[in-house]
């Protein structure tokens, strides 16, 4: 079959739907990943705007520009969007998209599963900012500590959108975990040996099994707030035997390694563009991918570092203490691989590149204030103050979205088939890189001059005017930074250049498919011989790939987890209606349980109804015939 | 006045940014050399030399004793950490003085008590004496909801939790007035809960002390006199309490010696006529969600109640 | 596109500003409003009865719970208990012997009752009256289900009012 005639058969095989039921049913990762990190980016402006209207507020002292009541609701959903609503899964969509591509085959693993978590989360998302529209959004801090999220202290509703937000964006972020991890140890491509498998990859493997072991802890914890507000549980009621520091212990179980999980996709991006730019694979590889999973195992025995002030025990201190400094190592690992990769290489100071240097000048001065936290005398002085804030803000803009918009330059002409704008992209770059320190390096002292978090206003006397203005001032750059890779983006979208499937020289075999790639990804699965996927077939007039794999089913190879040799075939869905229906079901469920229990059976019906039509397998499908056509059950009855 | 960690006025604060500068030290050199070796690796001239197997065993081996630099170094700052974090162990020598933290919705209470006798019980809102150079051993509960006790000058935070006591301790070696807030987000006005340590010599201490002990003193003018009946017949004796009178509700801070105190509703206002009256006639204006009613009295009637109130001493 | 929007109208509305409003605003205006309870049904001539009186906190969550915080500080738990009744009459019942109406609750407050209840007249301002009156109703299930209070911080006494089954005001000759 020539290979013009193969690529008809398998767009055929591999179609995506058209027309508005159509769209709803489309299980393409690339689609649904595209709709997930613009939802993600549209909360993030929105999440942007808030913190621009809470700098506003807190540039002068005794100031009026917004009450008490807004500010405290600003800045809980500034901070619950940003972590629940843009980190986590614009990291995992970025994953959805790519890490098929990377490892060569032709779709995620449970893509309806996919679709499914991306409607549960845009339904999510939209709940909580409808809540704040209409006064009702949670005010009690993005981390919800009780009693003054229980049902004595915040009355109403607010820490309930809070709470089930939690649960949305949770089912959603387990969800893409488990399609990830699956892909990933499954799915590979023959030849893609463990010791072969990119550090994108690698990175977002220990994010996928991260997530798995961190999220339920927030999810109990949030179902229990919920609980004991909607039903009368006692579990954070200290007089009828529950506990304040429970919630602590569970939240924060989850939220340590929770930052992590945003930060470790990151690490994964910086490798793979400083690959790219110096044109050499990165140096020390075992070591890079030791790193990554120390830090996925070190970053779950941390938690306790947010309660050092609660009077915990002296040995428990210590050993938190001890656990949140060495988390310090496998960074730095990584930071040393990847500066002697820079040396050993030829540099090109494209946009990527620019700002994978400005997150290692950001994260790395964010990490040493994290070292100086992870002490607990110094830390019972900085806690709860703008140090911290100036502290994670430096890990996470600079550790994470630093290296996320380099992503985005790096990896827009893939999915967009457009490049982004170069001399825009250097302006962005050092707009965002001065106002992010502009606001952000002052905080570091008002903090240590007394300022604590979560202030809707502070006196004239205290001192502290210069330096918030400062920082709000930074905070306007940082939000024209922000207003510019927008403009780039809807410019490029329509009128930037024409994208090749490998503009940049790029390592990874996502750089062999054409940019967009077609929707079965690969025209013939490759056969993969080393760590660098693109380079290695440089030259090559007939790189290896596999053969057998039917173009008319929906067939995927499946591959073993180590050596990642053929294992077996398998028919993977065509596209379908039911996970959105039972998206709809599932967040009116949760959005129900806000207001009654009994929400909880008059959704179970409905639930049953939609998730028996997800998987009742149906004749008139393609996959169902291709699946009794493999499996010999019964002749086909002249259906295509 | 300043409440800044960087301002130590005793040792507990002063052993931190001890440790603090440490910390800090080490932060910078290495950011400097993480940039210096950055800059370098972008900005030297590449050689063939650099292509070679050598070129990568040498490079490991680099990196390996980075990593053991960083690690040594970490352990150091482990145990530089845990020796200061001893040292700030609650001292047993001398005998502290004993002062419960009591924190509510959105004001301190802080109680002295007698070992001996309950009756000399002292309860001081919002403002904290203390003698200089003896330690004070705080136990700290909440009413209500999580806040944090927090003076950077003197020490470090202690969280306030329902439920549990947590201990603290804290020590000023130099006479003076220290501004503490909270530290952990309890609500509207968790921005405007804050409070004054006064460090003061033992003698003056013990005398304020023994002056708080005393009942609220019998108004002198006839505009306090007045405030004193409108107090006593009107809203007020439902939440507050004066010594030496009917009113004992204890929801609201003690106003016995409120007229002696530097600040009013928790450091927010100083203890001046037109901010007491601006609080009495509204203060949920001042301080959000705040539980005393506003437009409880005309003008007026709270005149002579804010003159009473200013003349308990 | 319009089912989305059928979607998203449920729960616009099912939330609710008045929930949700935190009405500093309204703590000092509610001093200067006139309530004139209404205690029959029977009216001389053909003039209307007065409009009933606006319950400021009526459906507030934040007012419910302040009111409920005032229940157990000014002692009304002494004799109503936690709206079980002891000396003075159960409140999360039925039976209403001076009316249900938030009006006439604010009078039984203000002006005090026969056998027993106090006049606070003067000791508690109206906002907190109004307060008061707000968890009063809810106690008995008479404020949305999405606005009354959940289980206290304290030992609990019984279910949260949020548990409890709403009893409809029993006709018993007086109004309502």
């Amino acid at each position: 079959m020539t290979d013009e005639a193969l690529h008809r058969q398998l767009a055929d095989t591999w179609y995506n739907p058209a027309g508005l039921v159509g769209r709803l049913s489309i299980v393409d990762h690339k689609v649904i990943a595209r709709r997930y990190i613009v939802t993600a980016f549209t909360f993030f402006s929105i999440a942007g705007v808030l913190a621009a209207l809470m700098r506003l507020q807190l540039a002068f002292p005794d100031n009026h520009f917004l009450t008490a009541d807004q500010y405290n609701q600003f800045f809980t959903v500034h901070g619950t969007a940003m972590m629940f609503l843009f980190a986590v899964p614009v990291m995992e969509a970025m994953g959805v998209y790519l890490v098929p591509i990377m490892i060569g085959t032709r779709a995620i693993a449970f893509p309806r599963l996919n679709a499914y978590s991306y409607y549960v989360y845009l339904f999510g998302g939209v709940m909580l900012f409808t809540a704040l529209f209409v006064n009702s959004g949670p005010d009690v801090g993005w981390f919800s500590y009780v009693p003054l999220a229980g049902p004595d202290f915040g009355p109403g509703k607010r820490p309930d959108f809070w709470a089930q937000l939690i649960t949305f964006t949770e089912v959603a972020g387990l969800a893409v975990a488990v399609e990830l991890a699956a892909t990933i140890l499954k799915t590979r491509a023959p030849g893609m040996t463990v010791s072969r498998i990119p550090l994108f990859v690698w990175a977002m493997l220990v994010m996928a099994f991260m997530v798995i072991f961190a999220m339920p802890s927030v999810v109990l914890s949030s179902t229990f707030l919920l609980l004991d507000r909607l039903v009368g549980t006692q579990f954070y009621n200290p007089a009828e035997g529950g506990d304040a520091l429970l919630w602590q212990h569970l939240f924060w179980f989850f939220g340590h390694p929770e930052v992590y999980i945003i930060f470790v996709p990151a690490l994964g991006m910086v490798s793979s563009i400083i690959a790219t730019f110096t044109g050499r694979p990165i140096f020390g590889y075992p070591a890079m991918v030791s790193s990554l999973v120390a830090t996925g195992f070190i970053g779950f025995g941390l938690w306790v570092h947010h309660m050092f002030a609660t009077g915990l025990p002296q040995l428990g201190l210590t050993y938190f203490t001890a656990a949140s400094m060495i988390i310090s190592i496998p960074s730095g690992v990584q930071i040393f691989c990847w500066i002697v990769s820079l040396w050993r290489g030829q540099p090109r100071y494209a946009t990527p590149l620019l700002f994978v240097l400005g997150f290692v000048a950001i994260f790395v001065l964010g990490g040493l204030t994290g070292v100086t936290l992870a002490s607990t005398p110094f830390d019972l002085q900085v806690h709860d103050t703008y140090y911290v804030v100036a502290h994670f803000h430096y890990v996470l803009l600079g550790g994470a979205v630093f290296p996320l918009i380099g992503g985005v330059y790096f990896w827009f002409p893939k999915m967009t088939g457009r490049m982004l704008d170069e001399r825009l992209g250097k302006w962005n770059f050092w707009i965002f890189f001065i106002g992010f320190n502009t606001t952000f390096f002052p905080q570091h002292l008002l903090g240590l001059h007394g300022m604590p978090r979560r202030v809707y206003t502070y006196p004239a006397s205290s001192g502290w005017g210069t330096l918030n203005l400062i920082s709000t001032a930074g905070a306007m750059l940082l939000a024209m930074g922000g207003l510019l890779l927008l403009f780039n983006v809807l410019r490029s979208v329509r009128r930037g250049a024409v994208a090749p499937a490998d503009p940049w020289g790029g390592e990874g075999l996502e750089w062999t498919v054409p940019s967009p790639p077609p929707a079965y990804n690969f025209l013939h699965v490759p056969v993969v011989e080393g760590r660098s996927g693109n380079w290695d077939r440089r030259g090559n007039e007939a790189p290896p790939v596999v053969t057998g794999i039917k173009a008319d089913c929906r067939e995927v190879l499946i591959t073993t987890v180590t050596a990642a040799e053929a294992d077996h075939k398998t028919i993977y869905p065509d596209p379908s209606i039911w996970p959105f229906l039972c998206s709809v079901v599932t967040s009116a469920f949760f959005i129900g349980s806000i207001f009654t229990p009994w929400a909880l059976p008059v959704a179970i019906p409905p639930l049953a109804i939609t998730l028996i039509g997800w998987f009742w397998p149906k004749r008139s499908d393609r996959s169902t015939q291709c699946d009794l056509a493999n499996n010999r059950l019964e002749p086909l009855r002249g259906e295509a | 006045m300043n409440q800044s960690a960087l301002d130590p006025h005793g040792p507990v604060a002063r052993t931190i940014l001890d440790l603090g500068w440490v910390l800090f030290s080490v932060t910078v050199v290495v950011y400097v050399l993480v940039l210096a070796g950055l800059a370098w690796a972008l900005l030297r001239q590449r050689r063939e030399s650099d292509r070679t197997p050598a070129a990568d065993r040498r490079f490991t081996s680099i990196v390996a004793a980075l990593t053991g630099v960083t690690t040594l170094t970490l352990v150091g700052l482990v145990a530089v950490s845990e020796v200061s974090g001893r040292a700030l162990a609650v001292p047993h020598a001398i005998r502290p003085v004993a002062v419960d933290v009591v924190g509510h919705q959105w004001w301190w209470e802080f109680r002295y008590r007698d070992e001996n006798d309950p009756s000399k019980l002292v309860t001081s809102p919002n403002e904290l004496h203390i003698p200089v150079g003896v330690p004070i051993v705080m136990r700290a509960m909440s009413q209500d909801v999580i806040h944090s006790f927090w003076v950077p000058n003197l020490t470090g935070k202690r969280d306030l939790i329902p439920g549990q006591v947590t201990t603290t301790w804290m020590q000023a070696d130099t006479a003076g007035i220290y501004r503490g807030q909270c530290a952990e987000f309890c609500g509207p006005s968790h921005a405007k809960m804050a409070f004054l340590v006064v460090a003061e010599p033992v003698d003056k201490f013990q005398s304020w002390i023994q002056h708080q002990r005393e009942p609220a003193g019998v108004p002198t003018t006839a505009p306090a006199a007045q405030g004193r009946d409108l107090f006593l017949s009107r809203q007020c004796t439902l939440c507050h309490a004066i010594q030496g009178t009917p009113a004992g509700a204890r929801l609201g801070p003690d106003l016995t010696h409120v007229g002696s105190r530097m600040t009013i509703a928790a450091g927010t206002l100083a203890n001046e006529r037109d901010p007491l009256d601006a609080w009495v006639e509204n203060a949920p204006s001042i301080k959000p969600g705040v539980r005393m009613p506003p437009h409880m009295l005309e003008s007026s009637e709270r005149e002579a109640v804010v003159a009473y109130l200013r003349s308990l001493q | 596109m319009t089912r989305w929007t059928l979607l998203l109208v449920p729960i616009v509305l099912s939330v609710g500003c008045q929930r949700e409003d935190r009405p500093d605003h309204k703590l000092g205006v509610v001093s200067k409003q006139l309530v004139m309870p209404v205690l029959s049904d029977i009216h001389p001539g053909g003039v209307a009865p007065p409009p009933p009186a606006e319950s400021p906190f009526q459906d507030n969550a934040w007012g419910i719970n302040e009111g409920k915080r005032l229940f157990d500080s000014y002692n009304c738990s002494g004799c109503h208990s936690h709206g079980g009744g002891g000396m003075g009459p159960a409140l999360m019942d039925d039976r209403w012997i001076y009316g249900s109406r938030p009006e006439n609750i604010f009078s039984t407050i203000v002006e005090g009752r026969p056998n027993g209840m106090p006049s606070f007249r003067g000791k508690i301002t109206d906002a907190q009256i109004w307060q008061l009156v707000a968890f009063v109703q809810s106690m008995s299930g008479q404020s949305s289900i999405d606005s009354l209070p959940g289980r206290s911080d304290h030992l609990t006494a019984g279910t949260a009012e949020n548990g409890r089954p709403a009893e409809a005001p029993r006709q018993t000759g007086s109004p309502r």
